[in-house]
């Protein structure tokens, strides 16, 4: 009785907490709205929300949404894992044009696209399994180049705009990509497996399925997670021997860890370190940081952008090709549109800005936006018992979240260049 | 001659009005009969003119293209549908009004005769001030924004229009031609007009030549006031100034020009625009489309006018009718006569490369910094 | 290459340029030997930027259509056509403005683009792009050039958090770095720079100049350039007036072969032939210099009321700070405002027309003017000609008339149609027909009021600036730079036009401007600005040289050190 009357207690508790916790967010940026017209007291006070707000906010948010949804830690680890496997390479392409001082490169999606076609390749050919994959990242890679190249020199001409450029880029591309799917192939470039095209003949189908090389890189090196229990009725559910198996004592669940994808991903990361490191490197920061004085230092600040543009497409490529290799089915003409959306709205959410951005970012944020991802709806619908509403609140806070990094970006950077307007001044001292 | 002619239009614009003119010519070859499509034509251009004509404030107080139109389209969204779940308390307080103030001629005669009008502007009355409401608060963020507006205001675009989804679950309305009929609450995602004021625009002096030509007089005279409100407007000595604050803000200012508040006047101008123009579209259309239909709205409008020949920073009302006719045939005539010639419709990818190339051709071309 | 020691390191013969038909350069010839250290100076505008272009070979000149002359290195003639061939070349130059990436350390930017690179395979497959940087060695590298100069500056400071005399060290660090530099050209360096500072930068550079770089070293500060350098150079209107050695010159014999002498001062804008070199002996002797703002004797005299008083006006424009000014300014005078670029003379006017932050008094025919606001300025009929043309004076995408009667409009609500507050449309008729009569008044060279102002030349943007300051009928008309940029023709014609309007109209006429001579040839009286202040008002009648030395801060210095030793 007391435990029933406990229960329903914290529940409530939590219910007006998770209410609370919505409200704020959408007072929040009623509040940001206003700051904007409002006086130097809030900026200290904005700076540091600006730098920590975010990751911050959605915190809180997961705390009471967690136990709000019902599920089991196992789930939401395994559930968590296996996104983190599926989108960390997307949102790792992001990197390096931010360094680059490009901002958020908005025409990832290209590379996404690219990898696509190699996807739709491979299917034809019937080729499976890790060669498969390896074999679509081959055909992807030199589209992808092309389509760096080309994003690369269109945003060379469009400087100080890139952002709104690469994002029309995308659905300009998107176009070009549906003429070559929709109507060129199986007319102009062969394909031969009926399973692929349309009724009609040529075309690709809305849906493709990717059976052949679904989850073959996260199952490569099968490994699990689990309590003692759970992991002996694992695997005598699976069959022994073929599992990395980890015990945790304690631990009331299984998880099945994508070893092979996250050996991947660590490797990319090693890369990108090394690569901050490197000639390139340090010429793409100091291009993203003043193009000018790396022009007069002698880099070459066009191409350099171009080679920036031209590895985060070809990153994103691969990118798409993994995340999809576990999705197991290719949504021909949408996969690759939330690509875009949700890296960026992921990395912005991990505390990274368009003009800054770190590896921590790319997984606090992959984590953090996922798991509201898997929460909200559930928490939606047991507060206000509609599914749809936790649905939509993760678009609203997705694009928000974007939209409130690029207006705090662009205020930051006004105000910054006041400050060295100021500085400039203070040159010869400054009286009154 | 023509050499200046074609430096004066642009090349984007010729080859695509050829290539409209091409689709008009081919029509008859593949069945498609002509005065249908100019009727399409015409019909879509009153439908979309007003979405397009809101491009123009913006544009030109230099705030750039008007990404964020879809602020706006909530606006008319709020009043379309106010319109219709107040639809008769409104009639009624009318006629209650004309009895209490002695107005002869608004009697309940009168407001049943034009039932549908008056609905129609109930919504303009109440979109309006919601939109000029928004567009002020749009203005002022975008002032603290500058050099980023395009891309912020694409993103404000989005996240209002996201946001309303939830609202539009939330709100309490109650009509039952709007609710979801099992909830009993939550808007439709499509609700029609049909009984408010389905075309009451298009039809009103509507002229039909033979079965296939239908000319919605009403909904172009419609636009042409609206397009010459803008015209006086810009012509007025706050048009004036803000197209200088557009041209070179520093100029405007050493004038003594206030230069954010032209720059919020035209984002006010530009949304309430929007929101007009999206229930001049919705008359014609039939539907209000909710959720994620503003989406992409702004694409389409964006895509018109720099198709008309306006830059990033200069449009005239001549851009917006030559872009809306030219945008609005190709997809028009596109999908009758490519689709009776390739057995196939590629006015989705079709619009998908116009638009966005327009888009693309005017954002990479080379303006005065 | 084996008898490079008869050669000269760079020799500069015959060199000339011209804008557009504006001769910027005539006629440059000198020489530079390895361990020299040369002092370049002139007034702003005297061509020592466009020699700087021309030797490090910036892509203006060439798009400009080249210079003339020849150019020789170690006796070979060379042809710069991009900075990096001057820098290969061993040429380096330290920039007025800092090129550094403020986010790098110190060492970074020193060594940016030159970084110590780890080999690797990679970089054999692919490029050196791909090697990783050599951390250790080019804070080593960073270190020592740091050390060549003196200066004890962390390595792995980063810029942005340095003060700013600093970043001009890591600027030169930068330049000595580089392992071939033989020749080193300094812009302004100790323009930044406190006195203790600049003291440690002469210490380093002659340090540098003892292992053999030879150093061109440009400033306004004279006794620095005495201090430190063994020839002087001074050009004046593009053409090199003396080569001479430091210690063949006195200070005020620099300041005044820089601004000219008293008897170039005819009404000839075109140069006589250039002076001999040697030095005149009546330049020697200088009156004193008076330092009293508003000079008693004559305001004695011409007992008019001021029509602008200015007390203790700042005004923070960037690069123009204006410290502490007052002035007064008599009705119907023109009143000059002279001094060097970046010592605040521009922020006078810009600042009381309110186009920048300021603070002060000032009072306009005895009442007192709101400052900060540009409608207040306008609305008590000042009138306002913004040195920058193009970014501030005009709207190029406009049609002429527009650019006119645009100030008019908004301000005094004329050109307008229909009901004032409730409705008011612009009256185009009436815009054009005010324009095409200034169009005829001062024969503007277009096609009409309706041409785009971005499509006419120079000097008829200039006058299209002067025509919408004129329609405003203003009591007090503010000028900044009446003749920058613009070719000598309409150089004559713009001044006359501003002195007949003075006289007709009886306006009184603030011209600000960093030709002096222009100055002294129009206006009634000049004041000086030094360092934000006043440095002293003058008869335009007075003397060069006396303007000069008020130019130079010289006669402020003495006065401090005057102060100091009392």
């Amino acid at each position: 009785m007391m435990n029933e009357i406990m229960n329903q207690a914290i529940t409530f508790a939590l219910n007006n907490a998770v209410l609370a916790a919505v409200i704020g967010i959408i007072a929040l940026v009623i509040i940001l709205a206003l700051l904007m017209g409002s006086g130097r007291i809030f900026r200290k006070l904005f700076d540091l929300m600006a730098n920590n707000a975010v990751p911050a906010i959605f915190i809180i948010i997961s705390a009471f949404a967690i136990p709000l949804s019902g599920y089991s830690a196992s789930y939401l680890v395994q559930e968590l894992l296996t996104r983190i496997g599926r989108n960390s390479f997307l949102i790792l392409s992001l990197l390096i044009p931010i360094m680059a001082g490009m901002g958020l490169n908005f025409g990832m999606v290209l590379g996404a696209m690219a990898g696509q076609i190699g996807l739709l390749m491979i299917c034809d050919w019937g080729v499976v399994g890790i060669p498969g994959m390896i074999l679509a990242c081959l055909v992807g890679t030199p589209i992808a180049v092309i389509l760096g190249i080309f994003c690369g020199a269109v945003l060379n001409r469009a400087k100080g705009r890139e952002m709104v450029t690469s994002y029309i880029l995308g659905f300009f591309i998107n176009g070009v990509y549906q003429l070559v799917v929709l109507y060129f192939m199986g007319w102009i470039i062969p394909i031969t497996n009926p399973a692929l095209l349309l009724s009609r003949g040529y075309g690709v189908r809305n849906a493709v399925s990717l059976l052949g090389i679904r989850g073959v890189l996260d199952n490569l090196i099968p490994s699990i997670v689990a309590g003692t229990t759970q992991g002996q009725q694992f695997l005598s559910a699976n069959g022994s021997g073929a599992f990395f198996l980890v015990h945790i004592p304690f631990f009331d669940g299984a998880v099945r860890i994508p070893l092979a994808t996250l050996i991947v991903i660590a490797l990319f990361c090693a890369f990108i370190v090394w690569f901050r490191r490197t000639k390139l490197g340090q010429d793409m920061r100091a291009i993203g940081q003043s193009q000018s004085v790396a022009d007069s230092a002698g880099i070459a600040v066009n191409r350099t952008r171009i080679i920036a543009i031209v590895i985060s497409t070809v990153l994103a490529c691969y990118g798409q090709i993994i995340y999809l290799q576990n999705m197991g089915t290719l949504n021909t003409y949408n996969s690759h549109d939330q690509a875009g959306m949700f890296s960026i709205a992921a990395l912005l959410i991990g505390g990274a800005s368009v003009s800054r951005a770190s590896i921590a970012n790319v997984f606090v944020g992959v984590i953090l936006f996922h798991l509201m991802f898997i929460v909200a709806p559930v928490a939606g619908k047991n507060l206000i018992g509609d599914a749809q509403i936790g649905e939509y609140f993760r678009v609203f806070v997705s694009y928000g979240i974007i939209a409130i990094a690029l207006v705090l970006h662009a205020w930051k950077r006004n105000r910054e260049r006041e400050a060295a307007r100021r500085s400039l001044r203070g040159n010869r001292g400054g009286d009154n | 001659m023509i050499g200046r002619f074609i430096e004066k239009a642009g090349w984007p614009r010729i080859i695509i009005a050829l290539f409209l003119l091409g689709l008009f010519i081919a029509a008859p070859f593949v069945g498609v009969r002509v005065d249908t499509s100019l009727s399409n034509t015409l019909v879509r251009f009153g439908m979309n003119g007003v979405m397009v004509l809101a491009m123009i404030p913006m544009v030109q107080a230099g705030c750039g293209l008007n990404f964020g139109l879809p602020l706006g389209i909530i606006a008319g969204l709020l009043g379309a549908t106010l319109s219709i779940e107040w639809n008769v308390e409104i009639l009624a307080k009318l006629v209650a009004w004309g009895s209490q103030y002695q107005i002869t001629w608004l009697t309940q005669e009168f407001v049943d005769t034009w039932r549908e009008p008056l609905g129609f502007a109930s919504a303009v009355i109440i979109a309006v001030p919601i939109a000029a409401v928004l567009g002020w608060f749009y203005g002022k963020l975008l002032n603290r924004v500058k050099g980023d507006e395009m891309m912020i205001a694409t993103y404000v675009g989005f996240s209002s229009v996201s946001f309303m989804c939830i609202a539009w679950l939330l709100l309490p309305y109650k009509h039952p031609s709007m609710v979801w009929g099992f909830a009993g609450r939550g808007l439709r995602t499509t609700i029609s007009v049909e009984g408010y004021w389905l075309h009451v625009l298009s039809d009103a002096l509507s002229v039909n030549i033979g079965d296939h030509l239908y000319i919605p007089t009403g909904m172009l005279i419609f636009f042409a006031v609206m397009a010459l409100a803008v015209w006086i407007f810009m012509r007025t000595k706050t048009g004036t100034a803000i197209t200088a604050v557009g041209s070179n803000p520093e100029f405007a200012r050493a004038s003594g020009v206030n230069v954010d508040k032209m720059r919020t006047i035209s984002v006010v101008m530009s949304t309430v625009l929007g929101a007009i123009g999206i229930i001049v579209y919705e008359q014609s259309f039939g539907f209000i489309q909710l959720y994620m239909g503003p989406f992409y709205m702004a694409l389409p409008a964006v895509a018109s006018i720099l198709l008309g020949g306006a830059s990033v920073n200069k449009a005239s009302i001549l851009n917006v009718i030559v872009g809306t006719f030219l945008f609005q045939g190709i997809l028009t005539m596109t999908p009758s006569v490519i689709n009776s010639y390739l057995q196939t419709d590629m006015s989705e990818v079709i619009r998908l490369i116009v638009s966005n190339g327009m888009i693309l051709y005017a954002l990479t071309r080379k303006v005065r910094a | 290459m084996s008898d490079k020691n008869n050669n000269p390191l760079l020799q500069l013969e015959h060199i000339g340029k011209e804008y557009y038909g504006n001769r910027v350069l005539t006629d440059i010839s000198f020489s530079v030997e390895p361990g020299e250290i040369i002092g370049l100076v002139g007034e702003n505008g005297a061509g020592k930027s466009t020699l700087l272009n021309i030797l490090f070979g910036m892509p203006v000149i060439a798009s400009t259509g080249g210079y003339e002359g020849d150019m020789r290195v170690d006796g070979k003639a060379v042809h710069f056509t991009s900075p990096n061939q001057a820098l290969a070349a061993g040429i380096g130059m330290v920039h007025q403005e800092f090129s550094l990436i403020p986010g790098f350390t110190a060492t970074e930017n020193i060594l940016l683009n030159r970084e110590v690179l780890n080999g690797s395979v990679m970089s054999y497959v692919f490029s050196d792009r791909v090697s990783t940087l050599d951390r250790d060695a080019m804070g080593r590298r960073a270190s020592q050039a740091l050390n060549t100069l003196g200066v004890n500056i962390s390595p792995d400071m980063v810029v942005s958090e340095m003060p700013v005399g600093y970043k001009q060290f890591i600027e030169i660090a930068r330049e000595i770095d580089r392992k071939n530099t033989r020749l080193l050209f300094l812009d302004e360096p100790t323009a930044v720079l406190t006195e203790s500072e600049a003291e440690i930068l002469l210490l380093a550079l002659k340090k540098l100049a003892r292992s053999g770089i030879a150093i061109v070293f440009i400033s306004h500060r004279l006794n620095e350039i005495k201090e430190l350098c063994s020839r002087i150079i001074v050009l004046r209107d593009g053409r090199l007036i003396t080569d001479s050695f430091a210690e063949d010159l006195t200070i005020r014999q620099i300041a005044s072969l820089m601004v000219g002498r008293e008897s170039e001062r005819k009404e000839e804008p075109e140069p006589e032939e250039p002076e001999e070199r040697p030095i005149p002996e009546e330049a020697v002797e200088v009156p004193d210099v008076n330092l009293v703002l508003n000079p008693k004797p004559e305001k004695k005299k011409k007992k008019v009321k001021p029509a602008l008083k200015v007390e203790h006006l700042w005004v923070d424009m960037p690069g123009e700070t204006v410290r502490d000014v007052s002035f007064e300014v008599r009705k119907g005078e023109i009143f000059g405002i002279g001094g060097l670029a970046g010592h605040g003379k521009l922020g006078i006017p810009n600042g009381i027309m309110g186009l920048y932050p300021a603070g002060g008094k000032v009072r306009l025919f005895g009442r007192s003017l709101t400052l900060n606001k540009p409608r207040a300025a306008l609305g008590r009929r000042m009138a306002f000609v913004s040195e920058d043309r193009r970014g501030v004076g005009l709207l190029l995408d406009e049609p002429l008339d527009w650019n006119i009667t645009f100030t008019a409009m908004q301000t005094q609500g004329r050109f307008l149609m229909g009901i004032p507050f409730i409705f008011q449309m612009r009256n185009e008729y009436a815009m054009r027909k005010e324009a095409q009569k200034f169009i005829d008044a001062l024969s503007i060279k277009c096609t009409g009021p309706s041409q785009k102002a971005g499509e006419l030349s120079g000097g008829n943007q200039q006058k299209v600036c002067l025509a919408k300051a004129f329609v405003l009928r203003p009591d007090i008309l503010l000028i900044c730079e009446p003749t920058r940029g613009i070719d000598i023709g309409a150089k004559t014609l713009v001044l006359d036009t501003l002195k007949n309007y003075n006289k007709e109209h009886g306006t009184t006429i603030i011209i600000t401007s960093s030709e002096l001579e222009e100055l002294r040839s129009v206006c009634d009286r000049v004041a000086i600005v030094g360092d934000g202040r006043i440095a002293g008002v003058l008869p335009a009648s007075s003397p060069a040289e006396e303007f000069g030395m008020l130019m130079m801060g010289q006669a402020r210095r003495e006065e401090e050190e005057a102060e100091e030793s009392a």
